[in-house]
């Protein structure tokens, strides 16, 4: 694992552990000539997709430069040209941004629901990991994983369409109870209810998926620790607490960390699916607030304001979270930071 | 990568003490319930799908125990044309995607895969930093429109083509080949593009189909994009009908406009059902033959993303 762990991206701080074994590097001192005769296949071979990142992802973060402006749509025959002949507007729109209420109740609601998932689902693949491994069947477990792992290549369309038929006013269990005389209410449209809702879609998609990494984790466990913990007499859940936990921790530490730096982002399509049948107020997340005040509502500055606003706060927490890492002397996110 | 193959412990050690009952029997309850709340959805739906309208009432809405078989939605949906061509639409979008997304991520994979090539650091760092700095949608969704990629499938695909994660788990994998292989090639007198052909390719098979599914299941289950940029009914995608027949009937102030549906009466239960079953399918029916490759050690590191 500790191999797959290691991508190389930022080598500027010194990892706590020893870096991928890299090839040293040949011929380093060659002319540029040189290597450009020896490399340029290779460059040529990164190009399709680098400029399809150039185009598709650089260009449009640069386009971010909206927020800034006072965007007028018909200022030049294309968006692109449209948004470099707007004036400058400093940050007006950022201003606005904080006047509208309907934006802190976004925020507020993202906030929410990310804690309330943290809080009640994110030990939920961890326990579901455990107990897979403690399966001893070699087909029941991979059995279990085929039918839990399916759900995470849904989509929302299909998943909320499931949970619709499934508890919806009309679905199999509203329908349950009824036959056995039971009044049911409707899930899907409470908006009381509805951070339970999406927080159970969510587990339903990824519990099962959630597991693979810590499964993983678990194998990479010496198994003589085991041994040794129950030769000391340690029963199965002083094992599970002395050895088994531990053992996980650098990988719940690592996705503690990518889960605060997602702390503002919720799914989007879940809830734009389900932001008209719950109500603006309970179903509103900054994702969906994006999407309405910038292009349902054309007003594009504020919007992508929004937009940058949540990109830098989540790029932020990244760096507090893996800066934590360290300073508890765990490795960090190499692979995404 | 081998330990999470290899770890699987065939049977139970002998310093472990043996379970106890209520122990099995609360891990089997649990376990039973997580499978069955991932199979009864789908097997309600399918049933559903092929019941008679008849079957349908008796049950008031969703059936669960099989009774009176009846393709005639299935008929309906492929002989309307609306079902039909969005699912054709989606396949289109599906293929070509997954052909551009793997060739892109593949050549861009070997052309990284060797540190001390030329402009190695600068290219690689050039990719990883789409993890931490994104587009955002709005200043996206005005340069796809402003390149006139609005109502061209186009613009579900080129947004999307290349994901830097998965390139750096092919990239990894590639560095994981003994570079005596490479060189043995080198020396015989093969290029750049007979290695990957000849050599790098055949061994990652593996790494390959997973990243092809990943950018494969992407691609088929795309709603948001398709949304923004397909407004002509007769463009639409598979995920775009299916919301439109499932639950644009719940909220009607679904987002975009409700397509018109072709039926003057909404759809009925089975005809609904069938749809949901249709775009289910192809990920039904591809996914077991990638899942195998899944321990191969490609996820334990794809799952960090």
């Amino acid at each position: 694992m500790s191999s797959t762990k290691v991508a190389g991206p930022v080598q500027a701080r010194p990892s706590p552990v020893p870096p991928a074994p890299e090839a040293p590097p040949k011929r380093n001192r060659s002319s540029f000539a040189a290597r450009w005769r020896r490399d340029r296949v290779l460059l040529l071979m990164t190009a399709p997709a680098a400029l399809l990142l150039l185009v598709f992802h650089y260009i449009p973060t640069l386009g971010n430069i909206v927020a800034f402006k006072d965007y007028d749509q018909w200022s030049g025959s294309t968006a692109v040209e449209a948004i470099v002949n707007s004036p400058w507007i400093g940050f007006t729109n950022f201003a606005e941004l904080f006047e509208d209420s309907q934006f802190w109740d976004a925020l507020r609601n993202t906030l929410a629901i990310t804690t309330f998932q943290l809080v009640f689902f994110f030990p939920l693949p961890i326990a579901l990991a455990i107990l897979l491994n403690s399966v001893v069947s070699r087909r029941l477990r991979s059995f279990i994983q085929t039918v839990v792992y399916l759900p995470h290549f849904f989509s929302w369309v299909l998943v909320v369409t499931f949970f619709v038929q499934m508890l919806g006013g009309a679905g199999l269990l509203a329908q349950t109870l009824r036959d056995n005389g039971v009044q049911p209410w409707d899930v899907m449209t409470d908006p009381d209810t509805f951070i339970v809702l999406v927080s159970t879609e969510s587990l339903w998609k990824d519990v099962g998926w959630g597991t693979i990494v810590f499964l993983a984790a678990l194998t990479a466990i010496d198994q003589s620790l085991y041994e040794a913990a129950a030769s000391d007499g340690a029963n199965r859940w002083r094992r599970l607490w002395h050895v088994t936990l531990p053992g996980l921790r650098p990988v719940v530490i690592l996705l503690l960390i990518l889960q605060l730096g997602n702390s503002l982002s919720v799914g989007f399509e879940q809830f734009i699916l389900q932001r008209d049948a719950v109500g603006r107020q309970a179903a509103e997340v900054l994702d969906t607030y994006v999407y309405y005040l910038g292009l349902v509502t054309q007003d594009y500055g504020v919007g992508a304001a929004a937009g940058l606003f949540k990109a830098a706060i989540g790029l932020v927490l990244i760096l507090i979270a893996n800066k934590l890492a360290h300073r508890f002397g765990e490795q960090g996110v190499f692979v995404k930071s | 990568m081998s330990p999470l193959t290899k770890s699987r412990r065939p049977e139970r050690p002998s310093w472990e003490e043996p379970p106890t009952l209520i122990g099995q029997l609360i891990k089997g309850t649990v376990l039973s319930a997580v499978v069955l709340a991932v199979l009864i959805p789908m097997w309600s739906v399918l049933v559903t799908s092929v019941s008679s309208k008849k079957a349908i009432a008796d049950a008031g809405g969703m059936v669960f125990m099989p009774r009176d078989f009846d393709i005639s939605a299935y008929v309906l949906i492929f002989t309307r044309g609306e079902v039909s061509g969005a699912v054709w639409r989606s396949m289109l979008v599906t293929l070509a995607g997954t052909a551009l997304s793997l060739g892109c991520t593949v050549l861009a994979a070997y052309g990284l895969s060797r540190p001390g090539s030329l402009w190695h650091r600068p290219l690689l760092l050039f990719f990883l930093i789409t993890f931490l700095v994104g587009p955002g949608l709005i200043p996206s969704y005005l340069l796809v429109t402003s390149l006139g990629l609005k109502d061209s499938h186009w613009a579900l695909i080129l947004p999307a083509a290349v994901n830097a994660f998965n390139l750096v788990v092919v990239r990894q994998f590639f560095m994981g080949i003994p570079a005596e292989l490479l060189d043995s090639a080198r020396i015989d007198g093969a290029g750049e593009w007979a290695i990957l052909g000849r050599i790098v390719l055949p061994l990652s098979k593996a790494v390959v189909a997973v990243v092809g599914l990943f950018y494969a299941v992407g691609y088929w289950n795309m709603y948001f994009n398709a949304v923004l940029y397909l407004n002509n009914a007769d463009d639409h995608v598979a995920q775009q009908v299916l919301q439109a027949y499932i639950l644009a009937g719940q909220s009607p102030a679904g987002i975009g406009s409700p397509p018109a549906l072709g039926f003057s009466a909404p759809p009925s239960l089975a005809v609904k059902m069938a749809v949901v079953v249709v775009v289910l399918i192809p990920i039904v029916i591809v996914y077991p033959f990638i899942q195998r490759h899944f321990t191969k050690g490609v996820i334990a590191g794809a799952i960090k993303g």
